[in-house]
């Protein structure tokens, strides 16, 4: 099987309170089918093997559907592949003695907590200041009880398809968490279920979210390109609408 | 509920201002370079019976103004405060920076609007003490005594620093709209699949226009005046 040699220059950091730097590693034993993440554990398992702490990253499902995988890849949040995250990353898309940084995504309101792993409980107080619905307890409706037009319901499932991942925040200059905010309340502000709190639930999680240290928004887009989900921009200029209706209408 | 100034300075209300005020400026300029082409005229008699004209509005162009000076101040502390704000957000940056490229609208125009705007700040300053608080010259047209600014603009525009500088701020100005009329739309929540890549494509005519037409004047004025 044919073998690549990659340099690797990786994150490392002890803690969130030590200071971290890169450092450079070879790997010999690299195949073009592996995984990204894949291709770390190999690392870990060498790194152990020399007695060395192996190097800390997130990941659970390694299906693409979780957003526990991050990593920020020679500068791109998930990598050089579009729509696609660390995770479904494979190392065909790199060419034997390429050197590759891995960093982790970077935001004041996502601390490191080791190497590569960064705390992204940020997203869960937003979500838990205006990202729920009211339902009535009881028996479960009947299917198609509340009809929603086609391009209603594909919009809401489109936003509906970010995973939480934080990519958008990672990639942005800014740092702003406005694209993984607005598909939460444009998926809601869309379906009937989300109408009792449409309005409080945009103004708490904007609130939150500029609570939490993000930064503004500037239209960039880039969050859009890094997106393994490709949540559109589309969905931020509906929760600025939203924001708007909330307060004067 | 919150109040009107946290919305303001809200992520959302920001952007919304600058949004606004950045549309209503550009909406200035348009009016600023259709009357200004009367400087292409060697007569110097329309254009200063068009200042004359504006001046005659009395009040109310002081009113208008104000609006405009408001809107700047407003403007620059919303950009400013993203400015900051985004500077706070990462403390650590990364060592290797990249863009994903398509959809993404990343370019040299949207990463420096801080600065071509603090450029176009500058430049407003010069461009007002030269001309609105200039040197009075008068001047008589149909009996009417009024002030000769056409003189004065022949005078600064013959000095080829001054063209210079123009010339270099209008293309600043250029940048900051090609990435700013679009933005302003999509910060007033206003983003329609089928018409953005209009407004997108608009953005690029209107930031060509109004560079090229603006820094065109005084090369024109002085290949007029001292070259020919
Ligand atoms: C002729 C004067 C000016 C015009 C027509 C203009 C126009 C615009 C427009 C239309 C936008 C887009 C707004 C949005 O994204 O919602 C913008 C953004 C911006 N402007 Fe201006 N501008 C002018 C002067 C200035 C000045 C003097 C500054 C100085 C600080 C400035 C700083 C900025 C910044 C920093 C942004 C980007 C905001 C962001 O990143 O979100 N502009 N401008």
């Amino acid at each position: 099987m044919k073998k690549m040699t990659l340099h690797l220059r990786i994150w490392r950091q002890k803690d969130a309170n030590s200071p971290g730097k890169l450092v450079s590693y070879t790997l010999n034993d690299v195949t073009p089918e592996m995984s990204f993440l894949e291709m770390l554990d190999v690392l870990n398992e060498h790194l152990i093997a020399k007695g060395e702490e192996p190097v800390e990253f997130d990941n659970d499902c390694r299906e693409g559907i979780c957003g526990m995988c991050s990593l920020v890849i020679n500068g791109i949040p998930h990598g050089p592949e579009h729509a696609t995250a660390t995770c479904q990353l494979h190392m065909r898309h790199f060419k034997d003695g390429d050197t590759i940084t891995i960093e982790p995504f970077r935001a004041k309101p996502f601390p490191v907590v080791k190497d590569l792993v960064v705390d992204r409980s940020a997203f869960d107080r937003i979500l838990a200041a205006g990202g729920y619905i009211s339902v009535n307890a009881g028996s479960a409706p009947d299917a198609n009880t509340i009809p929603i037009p086609k391009e209603i319901a594909d919009e809401a499932m489109d936003a509906a398809a970010c995973i939480g991942c934080g990519a958008c925040v990672a990639a942005c200059p800014n740092a702003s968490a406005s694209l993984f905010v607005s598909a939460k309340i444009s998926q809601l502000a869309l379906l009937p279920q989300g109408q009792p709190e449409r309005k409080r639930r945009a103004l708490r999680m904007i609130e939150q979210m500029d609570k939490e240290g993000f930064g503004d928004c500037s239209n960039h887009a880039e969050c859009e390109a890094v997106c393994p989900k490709e949540i559109s921009i589309v969905h931020i200029a509906r929760m600025r609408r939203e924001y708007m209706r909330a307060m004067f209408c | 509920m919150p109040s009107f100034m946290s919305t303001v300075r809200s992520s959302v209300g920001k952007k919304f201002l600058m949004a606004i005020t950045g549309l209503a400026m550009i909406v200035f300029l348009i009016e600023h370079l259709t009357g200004n082409f009367l400087l292409l005229q060697p007569n110097p008699e329309p254009y200063n019976k068009y200042a004359h004209f504006l001046l005659s509005f009395g009040w109310l162009l002081i009113v208008a103004e104000l609006i405009l000076v408001a809107f700047l101040v407003i403007h620059m502390i919303s950009g400013i405060s993203v400015f900051l704000k985004k500077r706070q957000a990462r403390p650590v940056g990364y060592h290797v920076t990249g863009s994903a490229g398509k959809p993404s609208k990343k370019s040299f125009a949207s990463t420096t609007m801080i600065y071509t705007g603090i450029v176009i700040f500058i430049f407003l300053a010069i461009h007002l003490k030269t001309f609105k608080y200039g040197p009075y010259y008068e001047t008589t047209v149909d009996g009417v005594v009024m002030r000769d600014l056409y003189r004065l603009v022949n005078e600064v525009f013959s000095d080829p620093l001054y063209v210079g500088g123009y010339v270099v701020a209008m293309i600043l100005l250029g940048f900051h709209l090609r990435h700013g009329f679009w933005s302003a739309f999509q910060s007033l929540g206003l983003n329609h699949p089928r018409y953005m890549p209009i407004i997108y494509g608009l953005g690029v005519l209107i930031a060509i226009v109004l560079a090229v037409g603006f820094l065109g004047i005084p090369v024109w004025i002085y290949l007029r005046e001292v070259v020919l």
